[in-house]
């Protein structure tokens, strides 16, 4: 089994490789000037070549490419120029944030997607498949901005249930001890109730509008892949064996239909883990997405060659992952290195 | 143990419980201002390259200058701003300018820096050198009030100070008020430099100073709290203990947290927000026209079409001056259409030109008709920018200006109008200190800095603001200012739109609100009731 990833993680090598070539040269070429913008309002042509020079940006490409790579090795992912800190210790922030609204969301999203395309596959025509369409069909024609502000509007403005979308954490609530970055288990390993309460009210929010947006993917492909499953011989087998429906669907059917469900999650996990942008600014959730935005806008290359790199290297991990579930799944697939 | 049940029930619950929790700790609320704001500082030092906006803030309230502003009210009512012209010692206890006029001597408060070093003249020098070698902004700032080189500063004893000047200029002192030449913990500071001259690194995580407020933490792009400095020397005690500036990128959110009165203080919404919050009445909304602040189009005077002045003055008269500020600024700004023939000593106002197509349409056809041409804004000003250059362009049409709309982001927009070469660029260009000379020195004299994106080059101006730059004669520097006015009136290298107003959102029970310069808020003189 560790050789098979030991093989697998090799074959990834080459594709993380390209990706730090690509990423570097891609920000080298977006058009604007990093060291005009930082050099603010009033900057004289002499203080924008101050800063130039600075960044080592009057350097020959390559020269800058070589120093980067050198930093790279050593774990040195640059200085951000928008927050004025190292780009790791950003992302080492923020990473957790995103992931823990992901999950969230992706978690919410599971718990009505999943059973909600079950049913409508079972009982294909009735009122339940068509509320499977409505839903699938409105989570993903509603910008996710648009479910965030109607979200905050509601809940928040006119009902006042939730508590102000402030991000993370009320301001006058403290962030618990950092063991993983995600707030709700790292106050849960600390015992204290209160944070736990506070960081979830903060959650549910902008959870909930992920889980509208994602819904759509998953519900559909639990939907179509249980629709093929139920069509194959060895559910007719099943049934004609005289196995209770329960069985047949939750056992058998629901199992083999399940390895087109995971990859789909693991899609809809990645794209929203650094997509989900609009969210967090709705929400102030302090998330790689926003940050790799700010960090493009302002042409600052080395969160965004951060980003794209983390970015690349979860997608990896991931799909890694997602490859071993399905063996666990169906034993019949089997992990070639 | 968390079942799911009971973590479900938790969930459902929480917000009620996050609202009890909130009544709990009301005293600590009231002494606690909460400011939400679209980004945060990306350095704790202002005179480091590359600080962005809200660095200001840091500077102003975490650390002091010799001199600051003295606050004069609001003419509206709402607050105080500051009178250029007229200062008062911060750190300085006095300060008192040498008969031949070409030097200036500060005697120091007994202040301590937060670290309990008392203040000395050689802290000052330290500051005041860094701000002139460092490079960068702070640099050219420093550069705008003829304060150059670290030999024009002398620590005459511990609590004397002096600066030579290297010529007579009237921004020199005013320019010690702005949020540059603000005096570091030198001591403290080298220390920890780690063998950087200017202890950069240092200084840019760490607040080194002797100001009203201290950083209690600081998270790039989530937040910054700042907590008072019970020892703070420069000044009547601060009222607010603690300041909690959240930064929230939306700003439908921040209006959201306004009107629910969960935030104290928003700076920086859309004007159509500042506008719908003042008309419901339930917040205060606090605007001070910008001091030597302009929304323009500027029309490039040395390649393209408008090298012609006559379709320059064209484009005078075209522009629908009222309904940009209404459809734009909603409101929040102040009319340049149709002033004087004579104009005022004073910068922005309004030029001769009114919306008169006829007179517009003629100009055109004098000059050879009809053409068409690229309009440039930057999209981070889009809010306002955007509805400003649709007016503008279906104005234009009417006259046989086609225009075609190009949206620059941030990054590039610098870049674009570093070019000289676009034909037409809305922009907003803001100067610190509030004097004509000081802002058309910026946009249009023929030293051609960034902000010159006219590419203006005239002689004539140029003598014009150099010699009311370099006066001490009353008469002369303001008859120099009526002169250059007229000619730019009638040169149009920008046309002026309208001045915008610098707005915030105040909760009712927030006092003393205080207009600075530098657009950032001064916790030193908010009050909660």
């Amino acid at each position: 089994m560790l050789r098979l990833i030991g093989a697998r993680l090799m074959t990834t090598i080459p594709s993380v490789i390209g990706v730090i070539i690509v990423t570097f040269l891609l920000t080298r070429v977006l058009p604007g000037d990093t060291a005009a913008y930082f050099a603010g309002p009033a900057a004289s042509p002499e203080a924008i070549a101050q800063i130039r020079s600075k960044l080592g940006l009057d350097l020959p490409l390559p020269v800058q490419f070589v120093s980067y790579v050198k930093a790279l090795v050593q774990g040195d992912l640059g200085q951000s120029l928008t927050t004025g800190q190292p780009v790791t210790a950003d992302l080492a922030q923020r990473l957790p944030a995103s992931a823990e609204l992901t999950l969230a969301g992706l978690l919410l999203a599971m718990a009505v997607a999943l059973p909600l395309g079950v049913l409508a596959a079972v009982k294909q025509g009735s009122w339940i498949d068509h509320l499977c369409r409505v839903v699938a069909t409105a989570g993903v024609s509603l910008p996710v901005f648009f479910t965030g502000l109607l979200l905050v509007y509601v809940f928040y403005f006119l009902l006042g249930w939730s508590p102000a979308p402030l991000g993370r954490l009320d301001v006058f609530a403290s962030e618990p001890a950092r063991v993983t970055g995600l707030y709700l288990v790292d106050s849960l390993l600390a015992r204290d109730g209160e944070t736990f309460r506070a960081a979830l009210a903060q959650l549910i929010l902008p959870a909930v509008t992920l889980a509208i947006f994602s819904l759509a993917p998953i519900t559909r492909m639990t939907r179509a892949s249980m629709l093929a499953v139920l069509g194959a011989d060895f559910v007719r087998t099943a049934r004609a064996s005289g196995l209770s429906g329960g069985k047949v669907i939750g056992t058998y059917a629901f199992r083999n239909a399940m390895l087109p469900v995971v990859t789909t999650l693991g899609m809809v996990f990645s794209f929203l883990l650094g997509a989900n942008v609009l969210v967090e600014k709705v929400f102030a959730w302090p998330g790689v997405g926003s940050y790799a935005v700010e960090a493009l806008i302002a042409s600052d290359y080395a969160p965004i060659q951060g980003f794209v790199l983390t970015m690349a290297i979860l997608y990896v991990v991931l799909n890694l992952m997602i490859d071993l579930l399905y063996g666990v799944i169906d034993p019949r697939v089997r992990l070639e290195g | 143990m968390i079942t799911r049940r009971t973590a479900l029930a938790a969930g459902l619950a929480a917000p009620f419980i996050a609202r009890g929790k909130a009544q709990a700790q009301a005293p600590s609320r009231k002494e606690t201002l909460l400011l939400v704001q679209e980004y945060g500082p990306n350095s704790l030092d202002m005179q480091g390259i590359g600080a962005s906006q809200p660095v200001n803030g840091v500077a102003l309230n975490c650390y002091d200058r010799l001199l600051r502003f003295k606050p004069v009210p609001i003419p509206g009512g709402g607050g105080h701003q500051v009178a250029m012209g007229e200062l008062e010692g911060e750190l300085a206890e006095s300060f008192q300018l040498a008969s031949d006029g070409m030097s200036a001597t500060f005697k120091l408060r007994d202040a301590k820096f937060h670290s309990g070093r008392p203040v000395t003249a050689r802290d000052v020098k330290w500051s005041l050198d860094r701000a002139v070698s460092i490079g960068g902004f702070a640099t050219t700032q420093m550069k705008a009030g003829s304060l150059e080189k670290p030999e024009q500063f002398v620590a005459v004893d511990d609590k004397t100070f002096r600066i030579d000047f290297l010529r007579k200029d009237k921004l020199t002192l005013p320019n010690l008020a702005v949020t540059i030449p603000f005096v570091f913990d030198a001591e403290l500071a080298i220390k920890n430099s780690g063998g950087d001259e200017w202890a950069k690194e240092y200084l840019k995580n760490n607040v080194a100073g002797s100001g009203a407020y201290r950083v209690e933490s600081w998270k790039p792009g989530v937040e910054t709290i700042y907590v008072r400095n019970d020892d703070w020397a420069c000044g009547k005690l601060p009222q607010l203990r603690r300041v909690i500036a959240r930064d929230i990128a939306s700003p439908s959110t921040r209006r959201a947290l306004m009107e629910r009165g969960d935030a104290d203080v928003s700076y920086g919404l859309p004007p159509k927000d500042f506008k719908d919050l003042l008309d419901g009445g339930k917040i205060n909304v606090v605007g001070v026209p910008i001091p030597n602040g302009v929304w323009g189009v500027y029309l490039n005077t040395q390649v393209g079409p408008f090298k012609d002045v006559r379709l320059r003055q064209a484009v005078a008269f075209v522009m629908p001056y009222e309904k940009i500020l209404q459809a734009s600024l909603f409101g929040r700004g102040v009319d340049m259409s149709g002033g004087p023939a004579t104009p005022k000593v004073a910068w922005p106002q309004p030029f001769t030109y009114r919306t008169d197509v006829a007179k517009a349409k003629a100009l055109v056809d004098a000059a050879g008709g009809g053409f068409s041409t690229t309009l440039y804004f930057d999209a981070g000003n889009a809010t306002v920018a955007e509805p400003m250059a649709v007016l503008m362009k279906e104005a234009l049409a009417q006259i046989g200006i086609t225009v075609e709309i190009n949206k620059v982001p941030g990054a590039n927009f610098r870049t674009e109008i570093a070019k000289k070469t676009n034909p037409m660029v809305i922009n907003r260009f803001a100067g610190w200190l509030d004097y004509p000379d000081y802002y058309l020195f910026w946009t249009m004299h023929g030293n051609n800095s960034i902000f010159n994106i006219a590419a203006y080059q005239n002689p004539e101006l140029d003598k014009l603001v150099d010699q009311a730059r370099f006066t001490s004669d009353k008469a002369i520097y303001e008859q120099s200012v009526i002169d250059f006015v007229k000619l730019v009136d009638r040169e149009v290298p920008m046309v002026p739109i309208a001045q915008p107003t610098h707005d915030v959102a105040l909760q009712k029970t927030i006092g003393g609100y205080q207009f600075q310069p530098c657009r950032e808020p001064d916790f030193r003189y908010l009050t909660k009731a």
